[in-house]
């Protein structure tokens, strides 16, 4: 039997397979941890479940040259202040109904998801839903009842899906503090609802 | 012994035998996956139709749940079929590999049930655990993880203990590691959170390391043993590339992972991590294009099994295409900021997952139906041998034709809906409303009709090739 050059060597490929996988995925399980550490909420890039009872604006940052969430004045949702433990529970009854309901099957939340209906990821912002003052309600009743609701002139409605009054409200609890989260930017170029008035 | 050409059980080893159970249960559900497809599409042509009766969302969750599944089957089935042959010996757990098949299918049946006559719940951890969990292609209930999870253990021990007895081969180990990454990546995304980065970062890990990394490696195992099966490419060669492909998918797979992580809250190294990554991706998907055609080549296109054949090369040039170019063309995040759930994400999804995942499984669907008409001639002049070229050509052009459709939609998204619209919800519907969106989606529905009709052909033609044909099969050629 010949031996083989290196290149063309059975075990020389073996080797090389294990150790290549076995250093990417321990450089991955380290990254892993320092992303965690930078999107447990509460800090910076994602931030703590009372950041509802703010202001969320969304501007243009001049260093990194996105746009990015800015958590503003005190403007609690639905006119009541929050604890931290409150904020948590509404936010993660919201995201119970969101998963409960799928509604990942016709949208998208950070990009990721359906390309049926819009991305949610700043559905808070949206400027759809007119002014700061009727936004919330608007979008409770929306929500639980978007059938005789019709916004684009394609017919495409969102059917309704049994979500409760109670549901509705975690709902927006949840999506307005999806929209503080920091994207690096995505998605580009949008404008907010304008919130001044 | 019966005649040649006629379907008996006799002529499969034990493996091979569960092995067909599983490509049965895969085709059927295959034909769901096409059938859901269309709802779902039709619904974007015509938005009423079956408003609050099967709503997109559910017509979406079943096509894309049917396809992870019978994509899974379809890989047991193959590893069951090879097992035998590879390992030398009579599968260890047989018994039990049955036992849990019909479970498995049963919970599937199951799942599928509530999807479509509960389709959702209030927003409680029971909805999460009974009906669904809302999390794209993973919607499954936790009850039936859990199920899936003790399913695939019985079909790793089985594997991994008849090789043990047997002998280990090159394919064998391969196919053995990965299967435990593959389930123990399944694990990821078995748990509730409220953060939604924290969620998709592990339902990324999930997703992404399946289908550009352990099940890359898995179907080039199954590639491997298809090449010594059908063209009688040598053991030693077809080995030493697969560790060269392991290297290389690995090497680029797991941290392109980072191509995910842009958008969704986590820190902003992934985008130089991820882009340089992902973009390497294509690689090995190159280099499995050079090998599958450099041995064809060798064999003179000798093959034991031309429809085999023909969907093996399929697959080489599917994934190469579908994963390596479509995946490359939005991968760096200077693109993926503006296509990054567009069309053009659906374009990529659709020729990646049949370029790289159908193929290979029907090439095995090939394999296996010849072997269970007692080995018989499926090589030139098969009576009715119109068929598996037809049905090939109508699934082929069918993608392309969808994915062509998709891809013009997602241009003409990331444009209007992303860079000047920002991404708002009338900006949604500004892009949504353009004739070249609406076209692309009619032309998906005309290219949708044909992949059907191929899907229809080729059920038709796996039931009937070899029929009534009295050749034994063409030996492969010898290495040259
Ligand atoms: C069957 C598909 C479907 C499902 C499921 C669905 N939606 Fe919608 N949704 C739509 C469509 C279509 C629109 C656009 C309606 C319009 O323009 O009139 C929409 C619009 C919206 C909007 C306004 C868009 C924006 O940018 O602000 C919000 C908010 C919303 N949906 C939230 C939800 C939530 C929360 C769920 C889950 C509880 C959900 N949707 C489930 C189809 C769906
Ligand atoms: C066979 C292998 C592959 C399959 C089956 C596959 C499939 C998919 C699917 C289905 C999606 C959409 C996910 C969703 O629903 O959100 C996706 C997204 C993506 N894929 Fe792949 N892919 C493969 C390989 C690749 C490769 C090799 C690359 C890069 C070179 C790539 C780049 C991407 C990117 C960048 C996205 C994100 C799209 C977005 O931002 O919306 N893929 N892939
Ligand atoms: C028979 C014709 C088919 C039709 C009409 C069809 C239609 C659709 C539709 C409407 C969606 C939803 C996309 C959206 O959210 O806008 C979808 C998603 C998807 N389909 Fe198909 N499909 C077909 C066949 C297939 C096949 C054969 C495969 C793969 C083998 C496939 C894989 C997928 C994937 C991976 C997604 C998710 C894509 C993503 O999230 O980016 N489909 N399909
Ligand atoms: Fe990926």
């Amino acid at each position: 039997m010949t031996t083989d050059p290196w290149w063309a060597s059975e075990t020389f490929w073996r080797k090389t397979a294990i150790w290549v996988t076995a250093g990417s995925f321990v450089v991955l399980v380290f990254l892993t941890f320092d992303s965690m550490s930078q999107i447990t909420a509460g800090t910076r890039r994602v931030p703590a479940y009372s950041a509802i009872n703010h202001r969320i604006e969304y501007r243009f940052d001049e260093q990194r040259h996105v746009q990015t969430p800015v958590i503003g004045a005190e403007e609690p949702l639905f006119g009541k202040k929050l604890t931290e433990q409150e904020a948590e529970a509404l936010v993660e009854k919201g995201k119970l109904t969101i998963q409960a309901k799928n509604c990942m099957s016709c949208h998208t939340l950070l990009g990721n998801g359906a390309y049926y209906a819009p991305d949610l990821t700043k559905a808070w912002l949206d400027p759809f839903w007119g002014s700061r003052e009727v936004r919330e309600e608007l979008m409770v009743a929306f929500i639980k009842d978007p059938s005789d609701k019709l916004h684009n002139g394609l017919g495409r409605r969102m059917p309704r899906l049994g979500v409760t009054d109670e549901e509705a409200h975690a709902i927006v609890a949840f999506l307005k503090w999806m929209s503080t989260i920091d994207t690096n930017g995505f998605p580009y170029n949008f404008k907010p609802l304008d919130q001044e008035g | 012994m019966t005649a040649l050409g006629t379907i008996d059980s006799a002529n499969l080893n034990g493996g091979q035998k569960l092995a067909v159970k599983y490509f049965s249960v895969a085709l059927i559900l295959f034909g769901a996956q096409v059938v859901f497809g269309l709802l779902a599409g039709l619904q974007y042509l015509i938005p009423d139709f079956l408003y609050e009766v099967l709503d997109f969302s559910i017509n979406r969750m079943v096509h894309i749940n049917a396809m992870v599944v019978w994509m899974l089957f379809g890989f047991i089935g193959s590893v069951y079929w090879l097992l035998e042959d590879e390992s030398g010996i009579p599968i260890v757990g047989l018994k039990l590999g049955n036992i849990v098949f019909w479970i498995f299918t049963l919970a599937v049946a199951a799942v599928v049930a509530v999807y479509l006559l509960v389709q959702i719940g209030p927003g409680e951890h029971s909805t999460l655990w009974l009906i669904t969990e809302g999390r794209e292609y993973i919607e499954a209930p936790r009850w039936a993880d859990i199920g899936i999870v003790v399913c695939l253990l019985v079909f790793f021990f089985n594997v991994a203990a008849t090789f043990a007895k047997g002998k280990w081969t090159g394919i064998g180990g391969v196919l053995t590691l990965d299967l435990i990454a593959l389930f123990g990546i399944y694990m990821a995304g078995m748990f509730y959170t409220t953060n939604i980065s924290v969620d998709q970062y592990w339902w990324w890990w999930v997703i992404h390391l399946w289908v550009e990394a352990t099940w890359e490696v898995l179907v080039g195992g199954l590639m491997a043993y298809g090449l010594m099966t059908v063209l009688g490419a040598r053991r030693k060669i077809v080995e030493t590339w697969l560790y060269i492909e392991v290297a290389l998918m690995f090497g680029s797979g797991i941290l392109g992972l980072g191509h995910h992580y842009f958008w969704i809250g986590t820190p902003e190294y992934w985008l130089s991590i991820g882009g340089f990554f992902s973009a390497l991706e294509p690689v090995p998907l190159v280099a499995m294009v050079v090998h599958a055609v450099f041995d064809s080549g060798v064999h003179k296109m000798r093959s034991s099994n031309h429809p085999a054949m023909g969907w093996l090369i399929a697959h080489a040039f599917g994934n190469f295409f579908g994963a390596g170019v479509w995946g490359f063309m939005h991968t760096l995040p200077q693109i993926n900021l503006y296509t990054h759930g567009t069309q053009w994400s659906a374009s990529h999804g659709h020729l990646a997952f049949f370029g790289a995942y159908a193929t290979i499984n029907i090439a095995f669907f090939y394999i296996a139906v010849q072997k269970w008409r007692g080995n018989v001639w499926m090589s030139g002049g098969l009576i009715g041998g119109w068929k598996w070229k037809w049905s090939m050509v109508l699934l082929n052009l069918g993608m392309v034709g969808m994915t062509m459709g998709l891809l013009v939609a997602g241009y003409e998204q990331s444009q209007i809906e992303r860079a000047i619209e920002g991404s708002s919800w009338a900006g949604y519907f500004a892009a949504q409303s353009h004739p070249w969106f609406q076209q692309g989606m009619f032309w998906r529905m005309v290219f949708g009709g044909m992949f059907a009709a191929g899907y229809a052909l080729l059920v038709l033609d796996l039931l009937t090739i070899g029929k009534r044909e009295t050749r034994p099969a063409q030996r492969p050629s010898a290495d040259g």
